[in-house]
């Protein structure tokens, strides 16, 4: 059947309609444009008689042709149908019946300002989740400490082996990157004033007291905050959560706690380990590119850095791994049934804990310049 | 068998995964405009048969030869088990995605069609405008019904498509595929484990064990059959209470 469907309006009696060929969806453009010419017109009957194909959608443009004219009290008949095609319409006469209103449009100048609105809302309504989260946790925590036994060592530590140790790898790889490109630029900018040496300087208190922690935090958000917040958030769309639950665990202590503590152990670890990658970058492209010796670069960062430096440095990485954990877990708490709310809630959880970690790190560098550190 | 055409004809299919092989040498003729259930035991191969003769999964040997017109993706509809809904589309969404990927339709006509196939499986034109995740179970199979049957197929595939509903809403889907089937001619394949659906809807039953068909035919024919794994089935406790139930 490679006939087209066509439609004519019957020559003796203008109100009868005359279609022919497959009316099926592979011609659905033709169909459409072929009861768009009639619309609006009388019709009193459809002739299916030469109709070769029929499917639903044909059915329905027929039924809506039937119902077009609304000034006429009955609808229009079908003649002619075979027996399945008369079965097929009869099952479609009944359908769409009800008459719906299409919603009025929103005005786009309130709806942005609704948006916004809502936006300023959610920000303390995403504090408040956060401030939860960390109650919760900190509750989980004094249990644990309470009674030790209910303490999940195993679980605790496979996250450490996954947050720690298979990230060593791609944080000494960046970190080492970082403090190579960071003395290369100092050597060739300071190299005009005649002050490479100073190079190890702002290499070594720059590498220990901000670069090194807040990279690997970054890192460290993107790497395993967003598994974090996945993990759980496909555990919430499969209801293995409610299941924990019904069981009597609190999923906070179960899954939560020792993701968030395995961060919190792991990342000072990663820290330290980058700091010294990012220095041994450093040094290395002194070397091959500043022409300054190794024994040079280590007598000098001697004499430039000290433990406050590096005290500076790490006593952040815990904060910012608890951070990251809360934010993580809050977020994969909040997804929802479809893959789209996942995807939304790991984009989050990714933005709204580097974002929280710069801020941290500020708030760290005002305390630690009152205190004089 | 029945002089009909065939609408699937599957001819010593070998599908298994490594080692193990789950389908081996089977053959079944699934005739045109018939619904034909398939029964046989969980983890038995049954929707490694199903997802074979959809395309899903690659066979190692053998032919499945489907009848001219129903050889596209799009002339088949496939109802899976979970309903395999897009999550982040509505349910109206979900219906209208493969008629506006495979054809051009103004988008009022789009409307219009979804919800005359939301209406068509019992549900109603607001329930289209839910997502997936705030469906119930009942209406998750309806809504994948209307989505498989949206392009009008010839060949339909249900994947127990009662499983997960209660008896009376498994009526209603089996009522409802009955009426659809007898309204719009498609042929059904379908695995079930549903001893009323099979009784209710299915012209035809084909019992799978050992990777072979054990007996197809008419459902009295295949109670009959002295293969023991057919007779453990049908003639089982369950099998036996819901008989004596119906007497």
């Amino acid at each position: 059947m490679t006939d087209i469907p066509e439609l004519t309006v019957g020559a003796d009696d203008p109100h009868t309609l005359y279609p022919s060929g497959p009316w099926t969806v592979p011609n659905v453009e033709r169909l459409e444009q072929l009861s768009g010419r009639v619309k609006g017109s009388r019709i009193e009957s459809i002739d299916l008689s030469r109709v070769t194909a029929l499917d639903t959608i044909g059915a329905w443009l027929f039924e809506k042709l039937a119902r077009s004219d609304r000034n006429l009290s009955s609808e229009a008949e079908f003649v002619g149908a075979a027996g399945s095609f008369g079965n097929l319409l009869g099952q479609i006469r009944p359908l769409n019946r009800k008459i719906t209103t299409a919603p009025k449009p929103e005005n786009p100048v309130l709806s942005r300002l609704e948006a916004i609105g809502r936006g300023s809302g959610e920000v303390v309504s995403d504090s408040i989740a956060f401030l939860d989260m960390l109650g919760a946790v900190s509750a989980a925590l004094l249990a644990v400490i309470w009674r030790p036994r209910s303490f999940r060592l195993t679980s605790t530590v496979y996250q450490l082996g996954r947050v720690g140790w298979q990230a060593i790898p791609i944080m000494v790889l960046i970190t080492f990157l970082i403090g190579a490109i960071i003395a290369q630029q100092g050597i060739f900018h300071f190299r005009r004033f005649g002050a490479e040496s100073y190079v190890v300087d702002m290499v070594g208190i720059l590498v220990l007291r901000e670069i090194g922690v807040l990279i690997v935090a970054i890192m460290v958000a993107g790497r395993s905050g967003s598994a974090y917040t996945a993990e759980i958030g496909a555990m919430k769309m499969r209801e293995e959560i409610d299941a924990l639950t019904t069981m009597g665990l609190d999923p906070v202590a179960v899954l939560i706690l020792p993701r968030i503590l395995a961060l919190v152990i792991a990342l000072p670890i990663l820290a330290f380990l980058g700091s010294l990658a990012a220095l041994y970058g450093g040094g290395l492209v002194a070397w091959l590119y500043g022409g300054m010796s190794p024994a040079i670069f280590i007598a000098r960062l001697h004499e430039a850095v000290s433990v406050t430096h590096f005290e500076v440095g790490i006593i952040k990485a815990p904060f910012m791994a608890l951070v990251i954990g809360l934010v993580a877990a809050c977020e994969g708490l909040r997804v929802k049934g479809s893959a789209e709310s996942l995807g939304q809630q790991t984009t989050a959880s990714v933005v709204k804990s580097i974002f929280l970690v710069i801020v941290l790190d500020g708030l760290f560098a005002v305390f630690f310049a009152s205190i004089g550190m | 068998m029945t002089s009909s055409p065939s609408a699937i004809h599957i001819k010593d299919l070998v599908v298994g995964f490594g080692e193990h092989t789950v389908i081996d040498h089977l053959s079944l003729d699934v005739c045109e405009g018939e619904i034909l259930g398939l029964v046989g035991a969980s983890g038995g191969g049954k929707s490694v048969l199903m997802r074979a003769l959809v395309g899903l999964l690659p066979k190692r040997g053998g032919r499945i030869e489907f009848a001219t017109g129903a050889a596209g993706g799009r002339n088949r509809g496939i109802l899976f088990q979970q309903g395999a809904l897009f999550s982040a589309l509505t349910a109206r969404q979900n219906i209208q995605f493969p008629l506006r990927e495979s054809a051009r339709i103004s988008p009022s006509l789009l409307d219009e069609i979804a919800n005359a196939k939301l209406e068509m499986v019992g549900l109603t034109a607001e329930d289209g405008d839910k997502f997936p995740s705030e469906l119930s179970g009942g209406m998750t199979k309806r809504v994948a019904l209307a989505r498989a049957l949206a392009l009008d197929p010839a060949l339909l595939f249900l994947d127990e498509p009662t499983s997960g509903l209660d008896p009376i809403a498994a009526g209603e889907f089996d009522a409802l595929i009955r009426t659809l089937h007898s309204t719009l001619r498609f042929t059904v394949f379908m695995v079930t484990h549903d001893l009323n659906s099979l009784q209710a809807i299915c012209n035809r039953v084909a019992a799978l064990a050992d990777g072979k068909i054990a007996a197809v035919g008419p459902l009295a024919s295949v109670m009959a059959s002295d293969h023991p794994w057919v007779r453990a089935y049908f003639h089982g406790a369950r099998a036996e209470m819901l008989r004596l139930g119906q007497q």
